[in-house]
C-alpha cells in the first residue's frame, strides 16, 4: 500500500492541515486508516482521551544498549519505558489480557514493548500475539521494537492481527548513532561504536520500508537528546515519512542520575518542554497527533496518563472470575457508544465551522499572539479534575487559528513529592514548575493555597469552566483574556514559546 | 570449562536465549550456569555468547573469575563516575 507522505510543508507546524483544532487530525487521512487508529488511544490524540491501552511485559532480554536506558532499574511511582515491575509468561499476559478487557471495558489496544525487545524475545511474543489472536480477536495487537531484528520479523508479524509497528529511530547517521547506542548483539558478536550503530540503522530503514510495503502502519519514536540528535531529527522526519511511516513521534530524553543509565549518571540534560515544542513544530506534518505520548511504562494498564497496573498484579489476576464472551460484547457496545459520540463531536464541529461567524461573537485579530494553557482533565475530552488531582495537565495553544493540543506535562513522574525515592519536593511545587510557560490553568476545582501560589507564579486558576469540552473551555477563556486586555501584558515575552 | 553467573544478574534472559548449551536456567533469583553443559561456546562460536549480551558489567565471569565485561566496558560510564552516583543516592 501507498501512504501518503503527509504535510511535506518545511514551514513548520501552522503550515500543516494538522494545525488548528484536532478535529481536522485524521481527515485528510484515507479511511481505511482512519478506521484503524480512531479507537487507537496512541495514535489518536481524541481517541486517547476515551479509549485504553495495555502494556505486557513478556519481552525482557534486549540485543542492543542505548545509553537512555538501565534494566537495572525498577520503581513503582516511575513511569517510563523499560520499566517493569513483574515479568510474565505469555500465559500469565494473555490471562492478564482478559482481566483487563473484561475489566476496563474501553480497552482497545495490546502492546508488547518489553521491558527489553519485543523482536529480540521472538518466542515469548509470537506465543503471546498468537494465543491473543485467538482468544481476544477484538483486541487490536501492537509492537514498538528498536528494528535491529525486525526485516527477519516482518514476515511473521503480518500473520498476526497486528496494525501498528512502532520503530524507535533516534538518528540516520551512525557518528550520531556511536553516540547514543554503545554496542549492539548481531551475528552472535558484539559490536561497537559507529561500526554497530550502522547496521543498527540499516536494519531499521530496510524493516520499515518492508513494513510499509505491506500496509502495516508504521510509527516511528525518536529521543530528543539536545546536542546530540536534535537538529538531526528533521532530517529524521523527513526520511521516515518520505518511506512512508505513518507519524513520527518526537519524545523527550528522560534522564535522571539516580535511573543510573549513561545519560543520567553522565548528566546529560533533558529538553525544556518549548525545545521539544519548537522541534515538533519544524518536524512540520502531523506531528500534533503524537503530541500525546506518555512515553508510559512496559507494563502500563489503563487510559494514558493513568496507571491501574497495581489493579491487575498476577496474584490479583489469579483469583478473577472472567466471563469473557459476556466481557466482549460489553466490549462491543460501549465502544460503539464512544465512537457515535465521537463522529457526533466531529459532525457538530464541522458544522460549526461551516457556519458564518455571529456577529456578536468577537473576532480574534489574526495578529493576536497565543496563549498556552494547562488543562486537568480526568478523560472523556472534558475539564472535569480538581487541581489537587492531578497527576499530570494537558497543554493546549489558543490562537487565532484555534486551540490545538500541544504536549501533557506529568507533575509526579519523576517521584516529585514521594519520599521513597527522588528529590523530596512539595508536589504543589512541583506542579507549578511543571506549568511554566503556561498563563491559565482550567481544572473542576481548586484549592485556596494553590490558588495563591499559581497566581504568585503568574499562572490564572481558573474553575469556572468545569464539565465543559476542553477546546471550548481554552477558546472561551482566550477570548476573555482578549476582551479584558490580559492578553497585551506580556506580549513579547511568551511569544518565544509558542 | 565453565562461565559464571554471578549475582549482580538482573534476569534480562538474553543470555538464556543465545547459550547455543543450554546451559542457562533461572536458579533461585538469577540466572544460572549448569558447569557441565558450559562449553564456553567453544566449537560454536568465537565468543562466549551470554557475555556478549549481557548488558551488565562484571555479571559473568570466567573459570578464573576474570569478568568478561569489566566497569566501563558496556555503559561507557567510568566506574568512577558510576561509585559517585551510587554513594549519592544511597546517602539519601
Ligand atoms: S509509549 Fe506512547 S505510543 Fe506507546 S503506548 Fe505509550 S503513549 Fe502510546
Ligand atoms: S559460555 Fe556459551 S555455553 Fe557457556 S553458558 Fe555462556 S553461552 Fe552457554
Ligand atoms: S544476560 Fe546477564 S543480566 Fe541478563 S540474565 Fe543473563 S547474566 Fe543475567
Amino acid at each position: 500500500m501507498e501512504l501518503e507522505v503527509i504535510g511535506q510543508e518545511s514551514e513548520g507546524g501552522c503550515s500543516s492541515s494538522g494545525c488548528g483544532s484536532t478535529d481536522d487530525q485524521l481527515s485528510h487521512l484515507p479511511q481505511d486508516i482512519v478506521d484503524k487508529v480512531q479507537n487507537h488511544p496512541c495514535y489518536s490524540e481524541e481517541a486517547h482521551h476515551y479509549f485504553a491501552r495495555m502494556h505486557v511485559a513478556v519481552a525482557p532480554a534486549c540485543n542492543i544498549q542505548c545509553h537512555y536506558c538501565n534494566r537495572k532499574y525498577d520503581c513503582s511511582n516511575e513511569s517510563r519505558p523499560g520499566v517493569v515491575s513483574e515479568l510474565l509468561t505469555p500465559e500469565q499476559a494473555v490471562m492478564k489480557v482478559r482481566a483487563v478487557a473484561a475489566n476496563i471495558p474501553q480497552m482497545t489496544v495490546l502492546g508488547i514493548a518489553g521491558p527489553g525487545d519485543p523482536l529480540a524475545n521472538p518466542e515469548r511474543t509470537f506465543s503471546t500475539f498468537r494465543m491473543l489472536s485467538e482468544q481476544t480477536p477484538d483486541i487490536k495487537l501492537c509492537v514498538s521494537t528498536n528494528g535491529l531484528a525486525l526485516p527477519e520479523s516482518v514476515e511473521e508479524l503480518s500473520k498476526h492481527n497486528i496494525d501498528h509497528v512502532t520503530i524507535t529511530i533516534n538518528t540516520v547517521d551512525p557518528e550520531i548513532g556511536a553516540q547514543i547506542y554503545p554496542w549492539i548483539y548481531w551475528n552472535n558478536r558484539r559490536i561497537r561504536g559507529v561500526k554497530g550503530a550502522k547496521i543498527l540503522i540499516e536494519q531499521q530503514q530496510r524493516g520499515l520500508e518492508m513494513l510499509t510495503e505491506r500496509g502495516i502502519l508504521v510509527k516511528v519514536n525518536s529521543v530528543m537528546i539536545p546536542g546530540v540528535n536534535d537538529d538531526h531529527l528533521k532530517e529524521v522526519s523527513r526520511i521516515v515519512k518520505q518511506k512512508g511511516a505513518f507519524l513520527h513521534n518526537v519524545m523527550p530524553l528522560i534522564a535522571e542520575a539516580e535511573h543510573g543509565t549513561f545519560y543520567g549518571v553522565m548528566g546529560q540534560r533533558s529538553p525544556e518542554p518549548e525545545e521539544l515544542q519548537n522541534l515538533q513544530d519544524a518536524c512540520s506534518g502531523d506531528m500534533n497527533m503524537m503530541r500525546h505520548c506518555r512515553q508510559c511504562r512496559a507494563d502500563a494498564v489503563g487510559l494514558l496518563g493513568e496507571d491501574r497496573g497495581e489493579e491487575f498484579t498476577m496474584d490479583k489476576i489469579e483469583e478473577m472470575e472472567i466471563d469473557y464472551e459476556a466481557a466482549m460484547q460489553k466490549r462491543a457496545v460501549i465502544h460503539q457508544g464512544i465512537i457515535e459520540e465521537l463522529n457526533e463531536k466531529h459532525q457538530k464541529r464541522t458544522q460549526i465551522a461551516g457556519m458564518s461567524v455571529p456577529s456578536n461573537e468577537p473576532i480574534i485579530p489574526a495578529d493576536t499572539r497565543p496563549v498556552l494553557m494547562a488543562v486537568a482533565t480526568a478523560g472523556g475530552g472534558i475539564v472535569n479534575q480538581h487541581f489537587g488531582h492531578a497527576t499530570e495537565f494537558l497543554v493546549y495553544e489558543a490562537s487565532p487559528n484555534g486551540v490545538r493540543f500541544i504536549s501533557h506535562r506529568k507533575v509526579d513522574q519523576y517521584c516529585i513529592g514521594n519520599d521513597t525515592c527522588g528529590e523530596k519536593e512539595s508536589a504543589l511545587d512541583g506542579s507549578i514548575r511543571a506549568l511554566k510557560g503556561c498563563e491559565a490553568v482550567l481544572c473542576s476545582k481548586i484549592g485556596f493555597e494553590p490558588w495563591g501560589m499559581l497566581e504568585d507564579a503568574g499562572i490564572v486558576p481558573n474553575g469556572e469552566h468545569a464539565m465543559e469540552p476542553i477546546e471550548e473551555a481554552v477558546m472561551a477563556v482566550y477570548e476573555e483574556m482578549i476582551t479584558t486586555g490580559k492578553i497585551d501584558e506580556h506580549p513579547v515575552a511568551m511569544k518565544a514559546q509558542a | 570449562m565453565a562461565v559464571e553467573i554471578v549475582d549482580l544478574c538482573v534476569s534480562c534472559w538474553a543470555c538464556v536465549d543465545v547459550c547455543p548449551s543450554e546451559a542457562i536456567a533461572k536458579g533461585g533469583k538469577h540466572m544460572q550456569v549448569n558447569a557441565k553443559k558450559c562449553t564456553e561456546c567453544e566449537g560454536d562460536f568465537a565468543d562466549p555468547q551470554c557475555a556478549s549480551i549481557c548488558p551488565i558489567e562484571n555479571c559473568i565471569v570466567d573459570a578464573g573469575g576474570l569478568a568478561f565485561n569489566p566497569p566501563g566496558s558496556l555503559t561507557g560510564i567510568p566506574p568512577e563516575l558510576l561509585a559517585e552516583a551510587m554513594n549519592e543516592i544511597q546517602a539519601r
